[in-house]
């Protein structure tokens, strides 16, 4: 059986600054993925590669076994992969239902209807509902979000993302910026979303990596540093050095 | 919802009986507010639900014109040449102008639609065949399920009833699956892609059935005032309607009505005293923004507790 998500020496340049070198790896269906990594190691590179936000130098993208090199970002989407961002990005004067409605939707069957009521297409609005009750906002449906606090704000952006019925969720650092209590909150989102969907997640909180990742991928300078279990990347003294320099200070 | 509807009800009738109690004058005045009123509520759906600001939409108000006077003059005076042709040339030319523009966002796009619509009225200002810079005039009304729209009551029930119709459709456009489409582009059209829309595609047809229904009121327009000129596609024709949205407030459809309204009253009234009718437009429109910045219905919104 393929990986579900496999990169071949995937690439990409900045100029002449390879921000992400030769990157292989491959993440298994079900397989909950940390990618960790010193600022500038190219961790979020990496996700608009996958996603299609940014075109690959060099190298391959394959999902599910077939090539998604070089789509836009809708053809990534509309193939199961979906992404929350580092920095909120959500429809900011849309109701809370209204930004899962239209994720849930996004699948384009009855987008295009020019007549008719959305209430009418039930799907989407009950996977909006349902998708609200996981990310923790079942009470803030009729809220834009605008007014949404900064914690529950990030929960709607894991809730955009995972609307979509995605196979393979990436998140891009869903705790930043977070209090101690909102990102326990969101750990315990997270840990809690159904097994079936895979998990690439980018974080700097090592206790919400550990708490959640079955493998970890170590980014170092756009290189796989080390890529293991947990507990061999918690043992291993290279990840120690690129967190903390080198005993000697070099 | 409900008094809304009566509210619509009572509105279409008084617009309907309007004739019977006004002169000549002030009905001409309402039929043209109904036009630009339609015209309006177009780029309204691209401004306001989109959110995608066009200086060119005078290009398919123009093509739907032209291609009603010469239908309607050359082929007979019918359905088929006063409405569908004009219509479906206004839909073509936007599809075409639409796929290049879309591309682009912002400035981008106001300069690209600007350039498209100049590019119309340059040819029409030239090509002799269209009557070059004196239009074309002496255009007949067309006959349409036997009725005669040459008669004032036909033709003012006529306009009417289009009025009626596109502000319907655009209603139920709005609020369709496409039109929550439209708002999440409008509020962010990254994301939207993001999670899987076709986003140019939704934009695409947006701009089609916009175009569509100017080049409806330009075919209107040509049958009110039975010529067309070159003027119709020169950018003022745009700002004018831009004036008319942002006026009555954009993102509402009856704003766009609302504007259209205002915008030909003080035109009117104000041109009858001074010439310098513009200046005190000017000055509207610039208390509007500062003061009202959601419109006429924005302003109302907030003064009386109404909601959308």
């Amino acid at each position: 059986m393929t990986a579900l998500l496999q990169l071949d020496g995937l690439t990409r340049y900045f100029g002449a600054l390879g921000a992400v070198n030769g990157v292989t790896l491959a993440v298994e269906r079900q397989e909950r993925r940390a990618i960790i990594g010193p600022n500038g190691a190219g961790k979020t590179t990496l996700f608009n590669l996958v996603t299609g936000h940014l075109a690959p130098s060099g190298g391959r993208i394959l999902f599910d076994g077939r090539s998604i090199t070089g789509l836009p970002p809708h053809r990534v989407a509309r193939q199961g992969i979906s992404r929350s961002f580092q920095r909120t990005n959500l429809f900011p004067r849309l109701t809370v239902r209204e930004n899962l409605r239209l994720a849930a939707a996004a699948d384009g069957r009855g987008s295009y209807r020019l007549f008719g009521s959305v209430a009418r297409l039930a799907e989407p609005l009950a996977r909006a509902h349902e998708v609200a009750e996981a990310v923790g906002l079942a009470l803030r449906l009729d809220d834009e979000a605008a007014r949404l606090s900064y914690g529950e704000q990030r929960q709607l952006e894991v809730g955009v993302a995972l609307a979509t019925r995605p196979q393979l969720l990436m998140l891009d650092e869903p705790t930043a910026g977070m209090s101690p209590e909102e990102t326990q909150r969101m750990t315990r989102l997270l840990a809690a979303l159904p097994r079936a969907v895979t998990m690439l997640i980018i974080e700097h909180d090592m206790d919400v990596v550990f708490s959640l990742a079955d493998r970890i991928t170590v980014l170092h300078y756009g290189e796989v540093l080390v890529d293991g279990a947990p507990d061999a990347v918690r043992a291993d003294a290279r990840v120690y050095e690129v967190y903390l320099g080198t005993a000697d200070g070099a | 919802m409900k008094w809304r509807v009566a509210a619509f009800a009572v509105a279409v009738v008084a617009v309907v009986l309007f004739p019977r109690v006004a002169g000549t004058y002030p009905v001409k005045l309402l039929q043209e507010i109904l036009i630009w009123g339609i015209f309006a509520m177009s780029l309204d759906l691209l401004m306001g639900y989109a959110g995608m600001v066009s200086f060119g939409h005078s290009a398919f108000f123009g093509v739907g014109g032209y291609v009603a006077a010469l239908a309607l003059t050359h082929w007979g005076a019918n359905a088929a040449t006063g409405l569908a042709l004009p219509a479906a040339v206004a839909a073509l030319a936007a599809l075409v102008i639409g796929y290049f523009s879309i591309r682009v966002s912002g400035v981008y796009f106001i300069m690209l639609t600007l350039a498209f619509s100049q590019m119309f009225y340059a040819l029409t200002f030239q090509v002799a065949w269209l009557g070059a810079e004196d239009g074309i005039v002496g255009v007949p009304r067309p006959r349409l399920f036997g009725l005669d729209l040459g008669t004032a009551t036909a033709f003012h029930l006529y306009v009417v009833a289009f009025a009626v119709a596109t502000t319907l459709v655009l209603w139920l456009i709005v609020r369709s699956p496409f039109g929550h489409v439209l708002r999440g582009i409008h509020d962010n059209e990254a994301r939207m892609q993001a999670v899987g829309y076709a986003v140019n595609r939704y934009k695409l047809l947006a701009f089609v059935i916009a175009g569509t229904i100017a080049g409806l009121a330009g075919a209107l327009y040509t049958q009110f005032v039975g010529s067309i000129t070159p003027e119709a596609f020169v950018w003022r024709t745009s700002g004018e309607a831009l004036l008319m949205v942002i006026i009555g407030g954009t993102g509402t459809l009856g704003g766009a009505l609302l504007g259209a309204g205002m915008f030909i009253l003080l035109q009117s009234f104000v041109s009858s005293y001074t010439e310098r009718w513009m200046l005190l437009l000017g000055a509207t429109f610039i208390a509007f923004v500062l003061f009202a910045p959601g419109g006429i219905v924005g302003a109302l919104r907030g003064r009386i507790g109404l909601k959308a």
